[in-house]
Formats: structure tokens, sequence, C-alpha cells
């Protein structure tokens, strides 16, 4: 724990960037074609279920490498979602009930997307640990 | 003045974000997810200035997008709420789940009302 090689912090500095740059490109991507609480709902969602099944994956099977979850799971997926642009988005809706509706969904979908990623890694895994 | 690709300006804040998310969400390691609380109110309130502030379209995406959107995180809160329930601490996950919530809507207000107080 105490004190990685400095060469080891740099890759795991290199490996974050790289994540972020193309999680946060994706979001954009799909922004494009999805604007509104849309396109963050769908990135929420799906970034959810993807870190949900790589997180237990570390727990069940272990086949992902430690530098493989930092690039994917610190880098890329905690990039490609969002709260910032959601709690924002969620602001600026016109009316109060959509703005919990969006609130409901996302958190909804979002916690289902994580416990959906959860049972593939399960099953993955044969069952339990 | 040049325009810069978007995917650069987006992919380059995206980069700094996660960075600065880990590095901040690493002071506040505990027990409870606070790190990410942290990152969501804080990155809420950046996201909020830069929009109403009415920033141009580079910083938006720079800042807005690329870096305000990368450092705050929806995947990491709810893998978090989530375990919180796995483990039973079901008042936890609550708490979590408004904390983060109404820390960063009140963010947005703040921004909204500091734009508007600095005019």
């Amino acid at each position: 724990m105490s004190g990685p090689h400095p060469l080891r912090t740099l890759e795991s500095i290199a490996l974050i960037a790289i994540g972020g740059f193309a999680g946060a490109n994706l979001r954009f991507l799909v922004a494009r074609f999805l604007p509104g609480t849309g396109g963050t709902l769908l990135v929420n969602v799906a970034g959810s279920f993807v870190l949900g099944f790589v997180l237990y994956e570390a727990r069940y099977t272990g086949i992902l490498t430690e530098r493989a979850r930092l690039v994917l799971a610190t880098g890329f997926l905690s990039s490609l979602t969002t709260y910032s642009t959601f709690a924002l988005q969620t602001t600026l809706l016109a009316r109060p009930l959509w703005m919990v509706a969006n609130v409901l969904a996302t958190y909804a979908l979002g916690f289902g997307g994580v416990l959906v990623g959860r049972a593939l890694a399960r099953r993955i895994g044969g069952g339990y640990r | 003045m040049t325009a810069i690709d978007p995917a650069h300006l987006v992919g380059t804040g995206g980069a700094l974000g996660a960075l600065a998310r880990v590095y901040v969400s690493q002071r506040f390691e505990g027990e409870y997810p606070v790190g990410t609380l942290a990152v969501n109110v804080l990155g809420s309130l950046a996201l909020g200035l830069v929009t109403f502030a009415g920033a141009g379209e580079t910083i938006v995406l720079l800042v807005g997008t690329g870096a305000c959107g990368s450092f705050t995180t929806f995947s990491s809160f709810s893998f978090e709420t989530v375990r919180l329930i796995e483990e039973g601490e079901i008042g936890r996950a609550a708490v979590n789940g408004l904390a983060n919530l109404v820390g960063s809507l009140a963010a947005i207000a703040l921004a909204w009302l500091v734009v508007r107080a600095v005019g």
C-alpha cells in the first residue's frame, strides 16, 4: 500500500487519463445524438451496469488485471457517467414532476444496472465467490 | 482564434477531471463513500458556475463537458450505494443517495446565486 514505485504511479496516472479522455468523449458523442436528460440517463445506466460487472468480476473471478480495472473503471466508466450534468439538467427541467421522474428513473435504473452487472459477473464466476 | 477540435477539448478536460477525481476522493477516503459525495458536489458547483456565467463554447467543452463531467461520477455513486444496501446499511444508503442529490442541487443553486450577485 505505502509508496508505490514512481514509474508505477506515472503508469496509473497515464491509464486514468487515457480512460478519462475516452469516457468523456463517448459521453459527448452520446449527448450529440441524444441531447438532454435521455443521453445522460443512457450513459449513467450503461456505465453503472459495466462498472457493476467489472467490480464484482474482481471479487468473483478476477480475470481482469488491476491495470485493466484502473483504465476501465476509474478512468473510462467514471468519466463516461456524470453526476453534475444529471443534477444540472434536473434543475433545468420545466416541471417539478419531471424533476422527480428524472431523479427516480436515473437512480432506479442506475442501481438496477449495478445489480444486473453483478448478476452477470456471478454467472461468469460460476455461481458465487 | 483558432478552433480546437471539440474532441480534444472534451478529452483533455475529461482526463484532467478523472485525475482530479481520484486525487480528491482519496483525500476523503474512509468507511463511507464521502469521496464520491465530495467530487459530485464540487463538480456540480463548478458546472453551475460555468453554465450560468455564460462561458464560451471552448470553456464549456473543456471545463463543463470535459472536466466537470468526468470529475463527477454516477457509476461509482451507484456502485457504492448498492454496496451499502448489500451490507444491510439501508439507512446509510438512503442518506448517501439523498446527500448526493441535495448537495449537488444546492451547489448548483449556490452557483446561480453567485453568478447573479457578481453580475
